[in-house]
């Protein structure tokens, strides 16, 4: 068969592919780097919960910035839901609600988010009012005993307030135990916080946020306070006690209260994600030609994470067909290593290949001994396959005592891939010797850790993200690997004897 | 010497394993006729129906229940041997040589008891030995007895003969010898010797072990090469009507010699390995376009043999 084809193929693809490219960069000005645009994020909440029947009302929280950022556009999904939106003078809240509603109910929001045009200064238009706080006679006490101590350690109110959040982040005493009870959690310690300040006279609340990252499917939440003096509020992290914000929180909801609550229904699940936004960027420099709205970044942000993913696994397999056909390293399955690098990205190397090498290892004692009871081939699959699954729950509880918590991601590791892994070594040990079963796993592994590395490699990903159309490229050099007929690497060593000459 | 170079490789005309799949087994073997090569029941009576000797089939079991029979199906037999249908590299072949009392004597001259091959023979049948794990046939079949030619130049077991044919035509062979590291198994990669053979006379020219170059059988002391194989023109023209019986392009045929039947085709595969290149110190790549300009494979096999002794007989360098 001749090989034209296969090149007019793919000089087909590289051509398409540069074109989309070309158009895309000249044209449409998509950057070809993260730290080249305006820093934009897409934060989208789930929210998840098993309605009763009865009528439903769901009350959340909408992100209330502090003038660092801004929101743009809302979009809300609601289903069968009515939507209100109340304004609070320190809130906003969304309320869905519906007269009748059975089963299981899925509501988003989604929203832009991106650094203020103006940056505003916290000021406050009235100095807040100060309702008094309620306590007993005990812990009112215990309370102005730790503002006496605070006080005493401080000279205005900006030191009086990171006094008094030392003095609730450290060590527990009686005082503290008899206002938080045992073992309070941040929140319980801010709301305690601005009680105090409240009983001093000082205006102060706590503030619920997210923290703003390039990539999150579960957004890390983060909680700090404000107090108002000096006719403006004033933020300090709960945990270091200092004042000033780090970077990158967006100010979602002030006061004591949870961020969804459900009435009529039971609340499943909520979660944020955050993704950065390449999109906005391109908004503000020109309006968007059609094609961008059919791009990666018109899906939902969990979607684009996924994909975040998906898109890289060509390159590893690109990596595969090259330590293959070119090198010759022996792996187990065609595509195994791809997968166990994409294991890899959730428990990091070493601890992937640690993890990887002890689950194939037992389970090899097992299968080796399920050969002694003679059983037949599925049945046999079956119960290495269990054993696998076994192993990993084991493993994941030993490592949780021992505080590996790295090691708890074992988890993800694809059962079904180590099992085969675990039956193709075995056979290979019995019919062609432990070193060759050995080599193929080293192999196997050693291709796993190039293709996580390279998968890994974030601009690279950036750009196939954006560009997906460089798969196209990716697919061209593959067909033509595939017609590649030349020595592979290890053939070299294999027919060394043909190499110096003559023979003696 | 640690390596080659790509350049030394093709310059004697190696062929690499990129350039075998994508260029001779890919495009000359339809993948219909792999079941013809891939079970062994098939290839056999393919051979018969042909008029090819292949070892005599005593019978097989095809499902479990039939494993409760094996002592009564192989009671006529004084020496037999139960394989794999489609086994691969000599896994799962149990050669029995006699019989003491109730029991069966292997090669090595271990018993094995009833229940013991029994057992053998259900893990044949559930997959253990076949390619991929599939569920097996096993075979139960004449034992080869060698000929006394290599009586001095193998271990235990029987050495075969391997022709690799292209086209029908014959375009390099080599024997290989059991020795005590494959543990009686003519597998080139657990340590069987491998000698490269003149097509022109059957004699054989170099021999190597783990790719390095040997002269003599470490087991036995004798010397490798310059041996003839007996009936090695009847062997070569058994080896080209492998092409009309398979349709195979490219193919290796495996032999052995019987000292009362002669050759026997014991099996075919499609995707025969390059070590032989090594063996046979020659590269297939000028051999196998010799092939394709020479316009051999459209006439008979008697003509394509011809042309492969002519072609391809050995010249001291």
């Amino acid at each position: 068969m001749s090989d034209r084809p296969v090149y007019v193929l793919a000089a087909l693809l590289v051509l398409l592919a540069s074109g989309l490219f070309a158009y895309k960069y000249f044209v449409l000005k998509v950057p070809l780097t993260p730290n080249l645009q305006v820093k934009a994020w897409d934060v989208e909440v789930r929210v998840d919960l098993r309605a009763e029947g009865g009528p439903a009302k769901v009350s959340f929280y909408l992100p209330r910035p502090n003038g660092v950022y801004e929101v743009a556009d809302e979009r809300f999904i609601s289903g069968d839901f009515g939507l209100g939106i109340r304004r609070f003078v320190d809130n906003r809240l969304a309320v869905w609600s519906v007269r009748r509603a059975t089963g299981r109910k899925v509501l988003f929001y989604r929203a832009t988010v991106r650094p203020a045009r103006a940056v505003g200064t916290g000021a406050a238009a009235n100095p807040p009012e100060v309702s008094s706080p309620e306590f007993t006679a005990a812990e009112r006490a215990a309370a102005d005993q730790l503002l006496r101590n605070a006080q005493n350690q401080s000279a205005d109110l900006e030191t009086l307030t990171e006094a008094l959040l030392r003095e609730l982040m450290g060590r527990a005493d009686d005082n503290l135990t008899l206002l938080l009870g045992e073992s309070p959690d941040l929140d319980r310690k801010l709301q305690l916080a601005t009680r105090l300040l409240a009983r001093a006279g000082i205006p102060a609340r706590t503030v619920h946020g997210i923290q703003l990252e390039q990539l999150a499917r579960n957004a890390r939440r983060v909680e700090w306070l404000d107090v108002y003096y000096g006719k403006q509020w004033h933020s300090f992290d709960p945990v270091t006690g200092e004042q000033g914000l780090p970077d990158r929180y967006l100010a979602w909801w002030r006061g004591n209260n949870p961020l969804v609550r459900v009435d009529g229904g039971l609340h499943l699940n909520t979660q944020i994600a955050v993704t950065l936004n390449q999109e906005s960027a391109l908004m503000r420099t020109r309006t968007p030609g059609g094609l961008l709205d059919f791009s990666l970044l018109s899906l939902p942000v969990q979607t684009q994470a996924v994909y975040h993913v998906l898109l890289a696994v060509p390159i590893g397999v690109l990596l595969l067909v090259l330590m293959r056909n070119f090198v010759g390293i022996k792996t187990f399955g065609t595509f195994m290593p791809v997968l166990i690098a994409l294991a890899f990205r959730e428990t990091q190397l070493l601890w992937g290949i640690v993890l990887f090498c002890t689950v194939v290892g037992s389970g090899l004692a097992f299968r080796f001994y399920f050969e002694r009871l003679k059983l037949l081939l599925v049945p046999r699959l079956a119960s290495v396959l269990i054993i696998v699954v076994l192993l990993m729950a084991i493993i994941s509880v030993i490592s949780y005592r021992l505080g590996l918590h790295r090691a708890l991601s074992v988890a993800l590791f694809p059962i079904v891939i180590m099992t085969m892994t675990v039956e193709r070594m075995s056979i290979v040990w019995e019919e062609r010797g432990a070193r060759e079963a050995l080599e193929q796993g080293a192999g196997s592994l050693f291709v796993a850790a190039l293709a996580y590395l390279v998968m890994q490699i974030e601009p690279l990903r950036h750009v196939i993200f954006l560009y997906p159309e460089l798969l196209l490229v990716i697919l061209a050099a593959t067909i033509l690997m595939g017609r590649y007929t030349g020595y592979r690497l290890t053939e070299l060593i294999r027919f060394r004897e043909f190499g110096g000459g003559k023979r003696p | 010497m640690m390596l080659a170079t790509r350049r030394q490789l093709a310059e004697a005309g190696v062929l690499g394993i990129n350039r075998r799949n994508a260029r001779f087994t890919l495009p000359c073997n339809p993948r219909k006729y792999y079941p013809r090569v891939d079970d062994k029941e098939q290839t056999k009576q393919l051979a018969q129906e042909a008029g090819i000797a292949v070892p005599p089939l005593y019978g097989v079991l095809h499902i479990e229940r039939q494993v409760r029979d094996l002592a009564r199906q192989v009671a006529p037999y004084a020496d037999f041997v139960i394989k794999p249908a489609q086994g691969s590299g000599g896994n799962g072949i149990v050669v029995i040589t006699g019989r003491t009392g109730s029991g069966y004597r292997l090669v090595n001259g271990v018993t094995l008891d009833e229940r013991e091959l029994a057992h053998h023979a259900s893990n044949v049948l559930s997959g253990m030995y076949s390619l991929g794990g599939q569920p097996d046939k096993a075979l139960i079949e004449y034992r080869v007895q060698f000929d006394p030619v290599f009586a001095g130049i193998s271990y235990q077991g029987v050495p075969d003969i391997r022709i690799i044919n292209y086209l029908g035509v014959p375009v390099m062979a080599m024997i290989r010898l059991p020795t005590q590291r494959s543990r009686g198994r003519a597998n080139l990669h657990q340590g069987a010797i491998g000698a490269g053979v003149d097509l022109a006379t059957g004699t054989t020219l170099h021999a190597v072990q783990d790719n390095a170059m040997v002269t003599m059988h470490p087991d036995t002391g004798n010397a490798i090469t310059g041996i003839t194989i007996p009936y090695w023109d009847q062997i070569l023209a058994l080896a080209a009507r492998c092409y009309e019986l398979t349709g195979l392009g490219y193919q290796g045929a495996d032999f052995v010699l019987d000292s009362e039947r002669g050759p026997l085709l014991l099996e075919l595969n499609a995707r025969p390995g390059l070590n032989i290149q090594i063996a046979n110190h020659a590269g297939l790549l000028p051999r196998l376009r010799q092939v394709e300009r020479s316009g051999a494979h459209v006439r008979g096999y008697e003509q394509r043999v011809g042309f492969a002794k002519r072609a391809f007989a050995h010249k001291e360098a």
